[in-house]
């Protein structure tokens, strides 16, 4: 009987490939369609409107200037874009480490033992996670940032080296254009800090002494910074308020506070539930385990238990940190000149939209697919070997 | 007696759930401390220093932006059509539920039935009795009214007409009427005021249903074409999926906002909900689609193999056997989804300047009656509240189907 079927051919109207490729092609060639149609009309409207299709304008003078940068108005819209990205950036990654600790330890509330804990880190999930984004930012900036900062006349300045305003605040800084060369030495200093609590771990593997990885690490990464700082000769600058402006250090928006607390609060509600069932996913056996050890409490949750939550809990960490980068768009609205912002006034400006905004699009994508990748990296890394 | 067993019982709770250790009691002092502290300004805040008088005058607009006067008796019928339906599916499905003896209500005691009911719609009854506590006209109470009344005879004739077993093709009518009502609702609706002058919370009500029932076939399709053999389909699909799932809704919206129009005949001008919906239903398909194709993983290979073996062909496989099985264990997620587009139609009104319910706040706040008082506070804890109330209920509600529907669960 199979043999039969395999031997002679059915007709072709009949045969399951040629059937299957025919459907295929069909769908294909109304997807291609629909899309040539949407492509044409693009085409067509931009043509009569006279809109350019192309990205000439990334080299056109931006004519805006941009918040807490030295940004020129004469420089190109290129500029603006890559500001954009770094403002973007700083606010991600800060966000998601602060929602990453509040996170988890919102998450362990929630299975504490103490009724109260437990019953306010139950109301802070129930209560944040039901809310829009956009409430919680709106709240945050019209109803907390902005009343609590001091006007800009009456300045709030601890120490004259820090500056709290409604116009932003200002914290001391290197003096000079120094991003790049900052950023790589925090990175040298965490693969210093990296490396020696390798060293560390090691020798304590071989001879039984503690390890204290953590404090050399934290030395190295010390050391590091503190000896780049003085072979580069950074000055450090510090605010001061000019008129209604403040002038040197590093600037930060009031909406720059807002944007992060509110991503932070909201994301971290999402996180602690995250942390909660992958805690409640090990094993209970691996506490009981670390109480026989004569483990405390706080040391059964934190050398035993988490570390193999946090384990289960890294794919859909990465989610919620990507839905935090996308989520940092909405600082358009309240301008903080992160990347949709500058997609978005330079389009007001007279760039064309559809460029200016897909470029925009495009840098989301890249950086999702690059998180998603890191994550999954990091997932196979840690991931239990079994069988 | 009673006192002597109970006093050791609370004590012996008190130590261990507050007082564990030393750290533990600081704990509880210092959290229950500003427990209370948040409290008693919260309560303060609500029924003592705030001045709910804008919320109060601007009732109407925050709910319905500037829908006519004239047709708001519209909006009267649309609610009560509207709770008639909901009760008479919620009544179909518990007949059906009844029939197949899986029913956890019929079975309750009426006493637990009513506390099971006040813990589900408690809040969402207490939010519409806030909201009649801030109106002032008597039409809405007689609204109110009749929508309790369509809701409750609804549920009646709805688990009487699910009893009833009727001929295929009278069950098939029934379905198509049961889903048309809908549609009809916004027929009527839209027939007096044009989608484009929709406004407040009804837009973010009507964004957040139109969005998630366009993008259901859309994203069933979607996975369905990730799961396919075929390859130039299932790259098709994972292109689209992965590529929207990258992009951040906001700006999705600002790029429809500007440019939806490039990408049809210049004698269309799409309006702004219209902008809106599109670009929700773009959005939301891709999500969908990771939803059902998880659901339709979760279904046992066994169960294809034997439509298979009943010689049934791969599109019956599919539509009869497979699919139905897929989307019932995703219901939770589903609603899930449906919850994160209805918070997500705020964005709406930031991205694209339509009055929606948080606009709203923006737009009361600058009247000249309430400008520069601070009160935005007021404004955004009502609307806050409308928003939570909302998504609150519905991702209980979730919970609960997923209780019992026991996925997860073996």
């Amino acid at each position: 009987m199979t043999s039969a079927s395999s031997t002679s051919r059915p007709p072709v109207w009949r045969d399951v490939r040629v059937l299957s490729w025919a459907f295929q092609l069909v769908v294909f060639a109304l997807i291609a369609l629909v899309v040539m149609w949407l492509v044409s009309n693009y085409r067509t409207n931009a043509a009569d409107i006279g809109i350019p299709t192309n990205f000439d304008f990334l080299d056109n003078p931006a004519n805006f200037s941009i918040p807490g940068s030295d940004f020129n108005q004469s420089q190109p819209v290129r500029d603006a874009f890559v500001i954009g990205i770094l403002n973007t950036m700083r606010v991600a990654a800060l966000g998601i480490v602060l929602a990453t600790v509040l996170g988890v330890l919102v998450g362990i509330g929630r299975l504490s033992r103490n009724w109260v804990v437990r019953r306010l880190a139950t109301v802070y999930v129930e209560v944040v996670r039901n809310l829009p984004l956009l409430v919680i930012l709106v709240f945050v900036f019209l109803g907390v940032v902005l009343q609590v900062l001091p006007r800009i006349e009456n300045p709030w300045t601890p120490g004259d080296v820090t500056v709290f305003s409604n116009r932003g605040i200002g914290v001391p800084w290197f003096a000079g254009n120094t991003g790049t060369v900052l950023i790589l030495l925090g990175l040298a200093a965490a693969a210093g800090w990296w490396g020696v609590a390798r060293w560390r771990r090691s020798v304590a593997d071989r001879t039984g002494h503690p390890a204290h990885a953590g404090t050399y690490g934290a030395l190295m990464f010390t050391a590091t910074v503190v000896v780049g700082w003085i072979v580069l000769g950074y000055e450090v600058s510090t605010p001061a308020v000019a008129g209604r402006q403040i002038v040197g250090g590093m600037r930060l928006q009031p909406s720059y506070f807002a944007l992060l607390i509110a991503l932070v609060v909201y994301t971290a509600s999402h996180i602690a539930e995250i942390v909660r069932g992958s805690i409640q996913a090990v094993p209970i056996g691996q506490g009981e385990a670390a109480s026989a050890l004569a483990l405390g409490a706080s040391q059964r949750m934190w050398f035993v238990v988490l570390p193999q939550a946090m384990r289960i809990a890294i794919p859909p960490l990465g989610n919620q940190y990507l839905n935090l980068i996308k989520n940092s768009s909405l600082g358009a609205g309240f301008a903080y000149f992160e990347l949709t912002q500058i997609a978005q006034i330079t389009q007001a400006n007279g760039s064309p939209a559809i460029p200016a905004f897909s470029l925009a699009l495009g840098f989301y994508v890249v950086l999702s697919l690059v998180t998603s990748a890191v994550v999954n990296v990091a997932n196979r890394h840690f991931e239990l070997v079994v069988r | 007696m009673t006192t002597r067993t109970a006093r050791p019982g609370a004590r012996d709770w008190m130590r261990r759930n507050l007082a564990r250790s030393p750290a533990d009691g600081v704990m509880t002092v210092v959290f229950g401390g500003l427990s209370l502290y948040v409290a008693f300004r919260l309560l303060r805040f609500v029924f003592a220093t705030a001045r709910w008088t804008i919320v109060k005058v601007n009732l109407k607009l925050l709910l319905v932006g500037r829908w006519p006067d004239r047709h708001l008796l519209r909006i009267a019928v649309a609610l009560v059509v509207l709770a008639a339906w909901g009760g008479l599916i919620a009544g179909l499905v518990h007949a059906r539920q009844v029939r197949a003896g899986t029913s956890a209500v019929a079975r309750m005691s009426p006493r637990t039935r009513g506390s099971d009911l006040l813990r589900r719609f408690g809040l969402l009854v207490a939010a519409a009795l806030l909201l009649l506590a801030l109106t002032t006209t008597p039409g809405t109470w007689l609204t109110a009214a009749a929508v309790a009344a369509a809701g409750i005879s609804g549920r009646v004739v709805g688990a009487r007409l699910g009893a009833i077993k009727l001929p295929i093709a009278l069950a098939m009518v029934r379905a198509l009427v049961v889903a048309a009502m809908p549609v009809i609702v916004y027929l009527y609706l839209v027939d007096a005021v044009a989608l484009a002058q929709w406004e407040g919370f009804l837009f973010n009500l009507f964004a957040a249903a139109a969005g998630i029932v366009l993008s259901f076939p859309l994203g069933v399709l979607l996975a369905l074409g990730r799961r396919s053999r075929l390859l130039l389909l299932k790259t098709v699909s994972t292109v689209y999926i992965e590529l929207v799932r990258g992009a951040p809704l906001y700006v999705l919206l600002l790029l429809a906002n500007v440019s939806l129009e490039f990408f049809v005949p210049s004698t269309i001008a799409p309006s702004k909900p219209v902008r809106a919906i599109v670009t929700f239903t773009i959005f939301t398909a891709a999500y969908l689609a990771e939803i059902v194709r998880g659901g339709l993983q979760s279904v046992h290979h066994g169960q294809e193999e034997a439509a298979k073996a009943l010689g049934l062909s791969p599109f019956k496989q599919t539509m009869l056997i497979v699919l139905p099985q897929a989307l019932r264990n995703v219901i939770p997620a589903q609603i899930g989804q449906f919850i994160s587009l209805f918070k997500d139609t705020t964005l709406a009104g930031l991205g694209l300047g339509i009055l929606d319910l948080l606009n709203g706040a923006g737009a009361i706040t600058a009247q000249p009656d309430f400008r520069g008082q601070g009160l935005i506070i007021e404004t955004l804890v009502f609307i806050g509240f409308l928003f939570w109330v909302g998504s609150f209920t519905m991702s209980r509600e979730s919970q609960r189907l997923e209780r019992k529907l026991g996925v997860g669960v073996r």
